[in-house]
């Protein structure tokens, strides 16, 4: 495997060698962050929110009933309970599941210095959508 | 030749064994819940159902790789016709299961040129936005009506896998107006024949209309999407065999990103489901991918039909209240 494109554009190499090393080392600390943060929950090393023994009560559930059963704000009110063993590991996930919008952030000053303006507006779009799906703005609250 | 049939066939048993072990726990798992008031009574203890879903998810892992297709698509049928877990958070762990697979192999898949940004992003862009109206609707609805949607498209998927054709390099006479303005086409490396191979497309605003429903199917059902991503880009768009799997690949990263915000955000994700899968499916990978030069793959994707019948029958089944 060969880290440069064959006679692609500069352009095009420069954008996705970008991405590729900003994607490789976040996906690092992302994959770390979430095997350490299980252990410590699964092992009860961080005491959890849920008892681990009332785990199967829970996920016959429905997300409604289970956000409304353990008391569970939607949307981001995971972070009220960050610092117990169960809620520890939303922010492995919570990391893992933005690490595209920081991709896309980290090419975007490359694809205006390139005046490619069709791929920039692309690109913000999908910045947008992504926070805005990640904001919980439509979440129902509870 | 006798050891690669001898691993050819520890996998496949190891699939059925894992398989026939889940049904009687399930379903003695099942009855304990509907029949009993004191949760205390379990006699099941709450960690045995996280280890059983670490090895079958890395055995689902191995199977993937192998068979060629997503981790999501096999994970979502299975575990949520097998499993006790509701189909909310089975659904919400199949897309993150998806999405960290999509996650692990874009860098390479970036950096050789196998997947293109300039094919994915407006792809990806389409898709993204319906997957957050597909999760969204999908939490809404009632789970038998989505259970049986699960298990009717899992059979679709069966069938698609069955009869489609694969097309190594696409003729794409000419591209599209559309694919010109936006720069899609390029050059990547083919190192079997060591040759560069030049690559356009055509059809994009089909595949762009595609990609909506892809979306909104992705979402829905937490299957990723690379069963139904690559046939558009390969057999519709005409972008070669490897270029497609690749760029499908990358595009799951930023699909499953915006359906699993809605799934994080309306509380289906459950870390006690989505962690071991996650964990087991990636180390799944890493085995698969070593297996990938020692075993008979026809057999795998043979066997991968299979496992995905039975699970979209059961599936289908369950939804119907046919087969609780």
């Amino acid at each position: 495997m060969t880290n440069k494109l064959p006679d692609e554009t500069p352009e095009v190499q420069e954008i996705q060698l970008a991405y590729a090393t900003f994607l490789n080392a976040n996906i690092i600390i992302g994959f770390s962050g979430l095997v350490v943060g299980f252990i410590l929950y699964i092992f009860g090393f961080v005491p959890a929110y849920l008892p681990r023994e009332e785990m199967p009560k829970y996920w016959v559930m429905s997300a409604h009933e289970y956000l409304e059963a353990a008391n569970i704000s939607a949307g981001w009110g995971w972070l009220d309970l960050i610092q117990k063993g169960d809620f520890m590991n939303f922010a492995g996930i919570a990391f893992l599941s933005t690490v595209t919008i920081f991709c896309y952030l980290r090419i975007l000053p490359i694809l205006l210095k390139n005046k490619d303006f069709i791929y920039s507006t692309i690109v913000i779009f999908e910045v947008f959508i992504l926070t805005f799906a990640a904001s919980g703005i439509f979440t129902s609250s509870h | 030749m006798k050891l690669i049939n001898q691993t050819t066939w520890i996998v496949a048993f190891s699939l059925v064994i894992l398989l026939s072990l889940a049904i009687p726990v399930y379903a003695n798992n099942t009855a304990i819940i509907t029949e009993t008031v004191n949760p205390s009574l379990f006699y099941i203890a709450w960690w045995v159902w996280p280890i059983i879903l670490l090895i079958t998810t890395f055995l689902l892992g191995i199977v993937a790789v192998l068979g060629g297709v997503g981790g999501g698509v096999l994970f979502v049928p299975i575990v949520s016709g097998f499993f006790p877990f509701h189909l909310d958070f089975v659904r919400g762990a199949g897309l993150l299961v998806a999405l960290t697979g999509a996650l692990a192999a874009g860098p390479g898949l970036l950096k050789s040129g196998l997947a293109s940004f300039r094919l994915a992003a407006p792809l990806a862009l389409i898709a993204s936005a319906s997957a957050i109206v597909g999760a969204t609707v999908g939490l809404a609805m009632p789970t038998n009506i989505v259970q049986t949607a699960l298990g009717f498209t899992i059979l679709c998927i069966v069938l698609l896998m069955w009869i489609s054709k694969k097309s190594e390099y696409p003729d794409v006479p000419q591209a599209d107006n559309l694919s010109s303005a936006l720069h899609i086409s390029g050059i990547y490396y083919e190192p079997s024949t060591k040759k560069n191979i030049n690559w356009q497309v055509h059809r994009t605003p089909m595949g762009l209309v595609l990609f909506i429903i892809i979306g909104l199917m992705a979402g829905m059902f937490g299957l990723g999407a690379g069963w139904a991503n690559v046939p558009v880009l390969n057999l519709l768009m005409g972008a070669p065999l490897k270029l497609s799997v690749a760029t499908s690949k990358f595009t799951l990263s930023v699909v499953d990103t915006s359906a699993a915000w809605v799934y994080i955000n309306q509380g289906a994700v459950l870390v006690i489901i989505t962690v071991p899968s996650i964990i087991g499916i990636m180390l799944g990978s890493l085995i698969g991918v070593r297996l990938l030069k020692v075993i008979q793959v026809s057999i795998i994707h043979k066997i991968v039909i299979m496992i995905l019948l039975l699970a979209g029958s059961r599936a289908l089944l369950k939804g119907l209240g046919i087969w609780p």
